[in-house]
């Protein structure tokens, strides 16, 4: 797919030679220092975490409690039981399940045409779908709004879906793509050579072939609808209507600032993203190096 | 006779069969195509039309109501650039984004580099920790961020102090914009570590060997090694890295707007910012389009380096 996945896979080994000992202090240094990197790294999250399992008092203390001593849920029955959190898991569920069926079945069939037949325009279009990602929502947004107000399409779910296309789409399409070039035409057309016809040959061998990347595709754009939050915060103005990411930004506001319940309703947030993304961490690492994106 | 003329027969048809077969190998690229490229334009094509246009006139609340602007020129532009305000935010915004960018490839290409150095063991935990990191959600990262600075509770006041880095018990880190916009550097360049590291990681572990091994016979150094042969190698995925970030950071909006309550003042104004209050805070939507249209003018350079690179390095075939 990129430029370096091309070149052949070969590890770096190390190619100076010398005393073992010296080696092993050294690698032992290098260790060291990597877990320091992961502790800083990954901090922020189990601060998170720590918190929402913390009764409040252990929370509001002038000296930090690193471990949650006195685990509770009671944070999480707080942040569930917050106005609108229902109404606002509703909402981003309708959301990012028609967005990711639109945009799956809109960019398998313009990825197909991508990858899989030569004519004029190609690159140009190509060129467009690449483009288009760069376009910032914060400047779209100005005349998205005055649009959907022409429409009549402002404070609906469906004007925040067709919107989420103008970013899902161009990026499914892209990974589509790439998946689909993964397949080498021979396998096709050795099919079809056996007496398979074309549809045969595409739902028999072209299918099957890319259901992974489909599956990665419809995560990546899950991720990217569920963690979306311009759109849904200047577009959604009925509370029944918002969205999660929406409901967990305006949480402070409710009253006051409540860490606990907030860091509860954070982690709830965070992990059905979390669970996707380790599912497709592979995939990400080294097959999206250039068409990537990530908000 | 009759043969001829059946065999002729077949061959008309088998000729219009045959075209229309190519007719149809001809169109079904387009016909794929079209839904997918309908909802670009009328979604993405047609509001920058809009934009530029918005851009030349007076929109506002009376304008928004009608849904018909009003044709003023270059009003909004002359209006823009007279105004010492705006040139402050552009400033601003580019070296908050000139900051943000280097700290993230820098950081990023050296977690990278400490990944091949580490042990099998700490590779996975490291590599699954940025995974970690890179998957939080941005609202999600920003509430515990603020969590951390927070004045009184917050972990980082406790820690600083307790670091003999100064007193900071109750420091109000957004009082002063300096300090405000350290959190938000941190908070973004963390939280784009991860994609950088990861990808440059990937690119890392495929650089041949031989190479490597030739340059240390020929008696380089590792960090001479390291200069001209790796980093060579690697330049694509910095370029794309790079433009890349340069358009992430330079329309940061939510990280600053969640944080500060919707309500940043005007030292915490970036153009993406800037733009939005005007049109919906202020409904002078004209003006926050003609902002709006030179931030995309200032993006485009970078998507440009961008696009470039994607083309020549054979990603678009």
């Amino acid at each position: 797919m990129s430029s370096v996945t091309q070149i052949a896979p070969t590890p770096v080994a190390p190619v100076v030679t010398r005393p073992r000992a010296r080696k092993r202090l050294r690698k032992a240094g290098w260790n060291a220092l990597g877990l320091l990197v992961l502790v800083v790294m990954v901090f922020p999250v189990y601060w998170m975490v720590a918190t929402a399992f913390k009764p409040g008092h252990d929370i509001l203390s002038y000296t930090p409690q690193w471990f949650p001593a006195h685990p509770t849920l009671s944070n999480f029955t707080d942040a569930v039981h917050q106005p609108f959190f229902w109404d606002a898991v509703k909402n981003s569920l309708i959301v990012v399940s028609v967005v990711v069926a639109l945009s799956l079945a809109l960019a398998f069939l313009a990825a197909l045409a991508l990858a899989k037949f030569n004519f004029y325009g190609r690159k140009g279009f190509i060129v467009i779908i690449l483009g288009v990602q760069m376009v910032p929502l914060a400047a779209l947004i100005i005349p998205l709004y005055i649009l959907m107000s022409r429409l009549g399409q402002v404070d609906k779910l469906s004007g925040v879906i067709v919107m989420y296309l103008t970013f899902v789409l161009p990026f499914a399409v892209w990974t589509l793509r790439g998946f689909l070039l993964g397949v080498p035409k021979e396998l096709e057309e050795s099919a079809m050579v056996d007496g398979a016809t074309r549809f045969g040959a595409f739902v028999r061998i072209l299918l099957p072939l890319v259901g992974p990347g489909l599956v990665a595709t419809s995560i990546f754009a899950f991720i990217q609808a569920w963690n979306e939050f311009i759109i849904a915060y200047v577009f959604l103005h009925t509370p029944e209507k918002q969205t999660l990411m929406v409901w967990l930004a305006s949480f402070t506001t409710l009253r006051g600032t409540d860490w606990g319940p907030l860091m509860a309703g954070a982690t709830l947030c965070a992990l059905p993203v979390i669970v996707f993304f380790l599912l497709v961490q592979r995939r990400i690492a080294f097959g999206l190096t250039a068409g990537a994106v990530k908000g | 006779m009759a043969s001829v003329a059946e065999s002729e027969f077949t061959l008309a048809s088998r000729r219009r069969r045959f075209s229309r077969r190519r007719l149809g190998r001809i169109a079904a690229p387009y016909v794929l195509l079209a839904p997918a490229a309908a909802v670009v334009a009328v979604v993405l094509a047609y509001p920058l039309y809009l934009l530029g246009k918005m851009s030349f006139e007076k929109y506002g609340l009376f304008e928004l109501i009608r849904h018909k602007g009003r044709w003023i020129g270059t009003a909004n532009y002359s209006s823009i650039f007279h105004d010492a305000e705006f040139w402050r935010v552009v400033l601003r915004t580019i070296a908050f984004t000139a900051v943000c960018v280097s700290l993230t490839m820098v950081l990023g290409t050296a977690i990278a580099l400490l990944l091949l150095q580490v042990g099998r063991v700490m590779r996975v935990a490291l590599t699954t920790g940025l995974v970690l990191v890179w998957a939080i959600p941005t609202i999600v990262a920003v509430d515990l961020w603020r969590w951390m600075v927070d004045f009184e509770f917050g972990v980082a006041n406790w820690t600083l102090t307790k670091l003999q880095l100064g007193d900071f018990i109750r420091h109000d880190w957004f009082a002063n914009p300096w300090t405000g916009f350290g959190v938000f550097t941190a908070l973004i360049v963390w939280g784009a570590i991860p994609f950088v590291s990861i990808t440059v990681y990937a690119g890392l572990a495929q650089v041949p060997h031989e190479l490597l091994e030739a340059a240390a016979i020929d008696g380089a150094r590792p960090w001479a090694a390291f200069r001209e042969v790796t980093l060579p190698l690697l330049k694509p995925i910095f370029v794309i890295l790079t433009s890349l970030s340069i358009i992430w950071d330079f329309q940061v909006f939510q990280q600053i707007w969640v944080m500060l309550d919707g309500r940043p003042n005007s030292d915490y104004y970036t153009m993406a910012i800037y733009a939005f209050h005007e049109s919906f805070q202020i409904s002078e939507y004209g003006l926050g389009a003609a902002i709006a249209v030179v931030m995309v003018m200032f993006m485009f350079a970078a998507t440009l380096v961008y696009l470039r690179q994607m083309l020549r390095t054979g990603e678009v075939r």
